[in-house]
Order: C-alpha cells, then sequence, then structure tokens
C-alpha cells in the first residue's frame, strides 16, 4: 500500500448530506490532524454517526468532500479503510462466533495483523478465547470489539461513541485503549461522544456539532481559554433575562446572574454594566457547560 | 505520587496536575530531589491526554518547581519556587478571600478561623526535616 503524504488524517469540506427533508449534515468542515485526538461531540441526532459513515466511504457525499489520508473513501475503499480502526456503536459482531473465530477470521483481512498483542489484549480484557459472541456481556462485547479494531495497528483509530451505555470498568479500558494508541505509537484517534467528561479529559481537539452543523471547533486548551463564566449581580431583580451583549447563555433569577461567553468577555462586561449589572465572580466553565451554553444559543 | 483529576468545575486539567504537584511539594510529600513519573505513565494513570500532563510539566518547569536532566527524567527542584513572593502572596490572596467568605457564612469568627489555620499547619507538617 502507497504511503500517504496528505498532512491530515481526516479532512472534510462542505459535506452536507440530506435524509428526505431533514439536513443531516450542513456544510461540515474540520480536519483531523495527524497524532492527535480529535473529539467530535453533540447530542444524539446532531450528526455524529453521519459524518463517520462519510469517512468510512458508507455514504457517498451529496456535496462537499471527504478525504482520509488524501484518499477518497467511496473511490479508494482499501486505501482508506486498511487504515482505519473502526468501533460501531452497535458493535456488530458475528453472534455465532467464538472469541479465537472471530480473531482469525479478522486477522485474514489484514496484512499488518499483530498476533502477540491481539493476545495481550484479549488476556488484559479478560476474554475467553472459547466464549460465544452471543454469550458475551455488553461491556466484554465492547472491549472485542475495540480488540479487532486496534489489533492491526491502524493509523486512525475511529470509534462511535465507544462508552455508550458501558460501566466505568469498560469504559476505562477504552479510555487507556485511545491514550496508548496516541501516545506510544503517535497515530490518529477521532471519536465521538456525548460524555463530555471524557472529551475533556483525552482530547487534543474537539468540534461540538449541533443540527448537523460544527458549532464549534479548535483545540481543547483554546476552547477552554476563551469561554468564561460570568456571575453579574443586578442594583434590582431582573423579572427575565437581562440583555447583556457578547454572551452565549445567561441563567439566573433576580438579583444574580450566570452568562457564559466566548472570546467577548469585554463587551459582556461592559453591556451588563449598562443595565446595572457588575461583575462579581469569573471563572471557567465545563466543557459540559460550554455545550449546553451553545446548544441553546442556537436554538434562540 | 497520588493525584486526583476531575473534568466538572471548570479548572483545566493541566492547572489541576500543576497545582496538585505544587501541595505535594509544599506539604513535604514531595522532596526535592524526587523524580516524578514520566508523561507518558502519569497521562495513563490519570487516563488523561499526554499532551496534557505535558503542559502541566512545562507549567511547573516555567516556574521552577520541577527540572529536567538531560535524557533522564523530571525532578523536584531543591530551591523552591523562585516566584517573586509577592506573586506567591497573589496566589494566596484569592483563596484567603474565599475562605473568610465562606467562614463568614458558617459564622466563623476570622480569629477563630486563624487558630484552625494554625493547627492544620502544625497537622500537615512533614514528620522529617530533611
Amino acid at each position: 500500500m502507497n504511503t500517504s503524504a496528505a498532512p491530515h488524517a481526516v479532512e472534510i469540506t462542505g459535506l452536507s448530506r440530506k435524509f428526505g427533508s431533514k439536513l443531516a449534515l450542513n456544510q461540515v468542515s474540520l480536519q483531523v490532524k495527524r497524532g492527535r485526538i480529535f473529539g467530535l461531540v453533540g447530542a444524539n441526532g446532531a450528526g455524529k454517526t453521519t459524518l463517520i459513515k462519510h469517512v468510512l466511504g458508507r455514504l457517498k457525499p451529496e456535496s462537499g468532500s471527504v478525504r482520509v489520508f488524501g484518499f477518497d473513501p467511496v473511490t479508494d475503499p482499501v486505501a482508506v479503510l486498511g487504515r482505519i480502526g473502526y468501533l460501531s456503536e452497535n458493535r456488530d459482531l458475528p453472534a455465532w462466533m467464538r472469541v479465537d473465530e472471530l480473531l482469525r477470521y479478522t486477522r485474514a483481512f489484514y496484512p499488518k495483523w499483530d498476533t502477540a498483542y491481539a493476545e495481550d489484549l484479549r488476556r488484559q480484557f479478560g476474554l475467553d478465547p472459547r466464549a460465544k459472541i452471543k454469550t458475551l456481556s455488553r461491556g466484554e462485547n465492547a472491549k472485542a470489539g475495540l480488540l479487532i479494531a486496534l489489533a492491526y495497528r491502524p493509523e486512525l483509530l475511529l470509534l462511535d461513541e465507544p462508552s455508550s451505555g458501558l460501566d466505568p470498568v469498560v469504559r476505562r479500558d477504552i479510555l487507556e485503549a485511545i491514550i496508548r494508541t496516541v501516545a506510544d505509537e503517535g497515530r490518529t484517534v477521532l471519536f465521538s461522544s456525548h460524555l463530555l467528561e471524557e472529551v475533556e479529559r483525552v482530547a487534543d481537539d474537539l468540534a461540538m456539532m449541533f443540527n448537523g452543523q460544527v458549532v464549534l471547533a479548535g483545540a481543547l486548551d483554546d476552547v477552554k481559554d476563551n469561554h468564561h463564566r460570568l456571575v453579574f449581580r443586578f442594583d434590582s431583580p431582573q423579572s427575565s433575562a437581562p440583555k447583556v451583549q457578547g454572551v452565549l447563555s445567561i441563567t439566573g433569577a433576580d438579583q444574580e446572574w450566570t452568562a457564559i461567553c466566548n472570546g467577548k468577555r469585554e463587551e459582556a462586561v461592559t453591556s451588563a454594566a449598562r443595565a446595572c449589572g457588575r461583575l462579581v465572580a469569573e471563572d471557567s466553565p465545563s466543557l459540559d457547560e460550554i455545550f449546553v451554553a451553545w446548544a441553546g444559543a442556537k436554538t434562540e | 505520587m497520588q493525584l486526583h483529576v476531575s473534568t466538572g468545575d471548570g479548572v483545566p486539567i493541566y492547572l489541576q496536575i500543576a497545582h496538585q504537584v505544587k501541595y505535594l511539594v509544599a506539604s513535604g510529600r514531595l522532596a526535592p530531589g524526587d523524580e516524578i513519573p514520566p508523561i507518558r505513565v502519569l497521562a495513563h494513570q490519570l487516563l488523561v491526554n499526554p499532551n496534557t500532563v505535558a503542559r502541566a510539566y512545562l507549567e511547573l518547569e516555567r516556574e521552577g518547581v520541577v527540572h529536567k536532566r538531560h535524557g533522564s527524567g523530571t525532578y523536584i527542584s531543591d530551591t523552591g519556587s523562585p516566584l517573586a513572593r509577592k506573586e506567591r502572596l497573589k496566589i494566596l490572596l484569592e483563596r484567603v478571600d474565599a475562605l473568610l467568605a465562606e467562614a463568614r457564612h458558617l459564622h466563623v469568627e476570622p480569629l477563630e478561623l486563624l487558630r484552625f489555620i494554625k493547627e492544620r499547619s502544625v497537622a500537615i507538617q512533614p514528620k522529617e526535616n530533611k
């Protein structure tokens, strides 16, 4: 397989997709840099899975383009799929196979399959080689899916809601796998999640999706640095949310209101002052709060 | 080195790590010359991005709390923090203000608080002086 000189692991430009009359993806552009962990966040139905299906070439762009290591996943599936280790949300493994059969079966597809590494992972994950897939617990099933996504050391690990519905012990295994993939071998991870706590822990970069659009994208550190939580105290009780310029959201009651803003801190403080509100406290919001603020701002 | 990160309260993870290392140094649980874990090891242990740990270490290095040795690891410095005294006091000021506000809210007089601080100061003192 020829090596790729493309600067990004994934590059999506102006991607749109309709399902019936619903716009599932609306002019989505994003870049996943090599050697980094990219978190795709958004509520259910925001378009995360649709986006991932385009990366895998399972959906053809209606407009816009998708490149994976410079290759088009639709016209060059061998180049793309040979570089991706994929764990789907449904983890659709063949139920009738045993764990050892699943490993042998999957190995046949990948010249780079690392048998020793696969065995290490199997033991570490506590999977019985003779257990039938259909008898595995939800967590074991996820681990088996993760194992076959990792064992040929793909250049891009692509995980769709990997932690969804799993207990903390299994979630820990998955996070460890994500970190190890990047830390030890400089490969790339793209994962979607609605658990912002996990994204905040492991992501270098993130994109927030809302109703098929990317509403916020960037390095996690920048996102954290640029957002502020400002607490204002107004001279008189406010019966409805006071109008403050430059903020994404404002919540509270009576005299005290908390605003989340993105970058426009000075504008917000000046604007609140005009409404006789003064800044009484200020700190960094969590990623959760940032997300809720953006979702609210886009709904209005 | 036992650290704990949480993501609920908005404090960036690299700052949580840096603060906790400083706390461990101040309370004597990390002594000058002690080695702190390599970036990758701590990243695995805390389940956080290795770049985040690297940033925390860089911050600690810039503040003179730790230093790197060529080809080996990262160690606690023995000169204490070279931050200007004024800078250091500024860091504490915010915490003292918050503490006083909390105390007032709980009806604890400043003098009583002061006594409490002294008690704790003795309690967390390093057992052996190095």
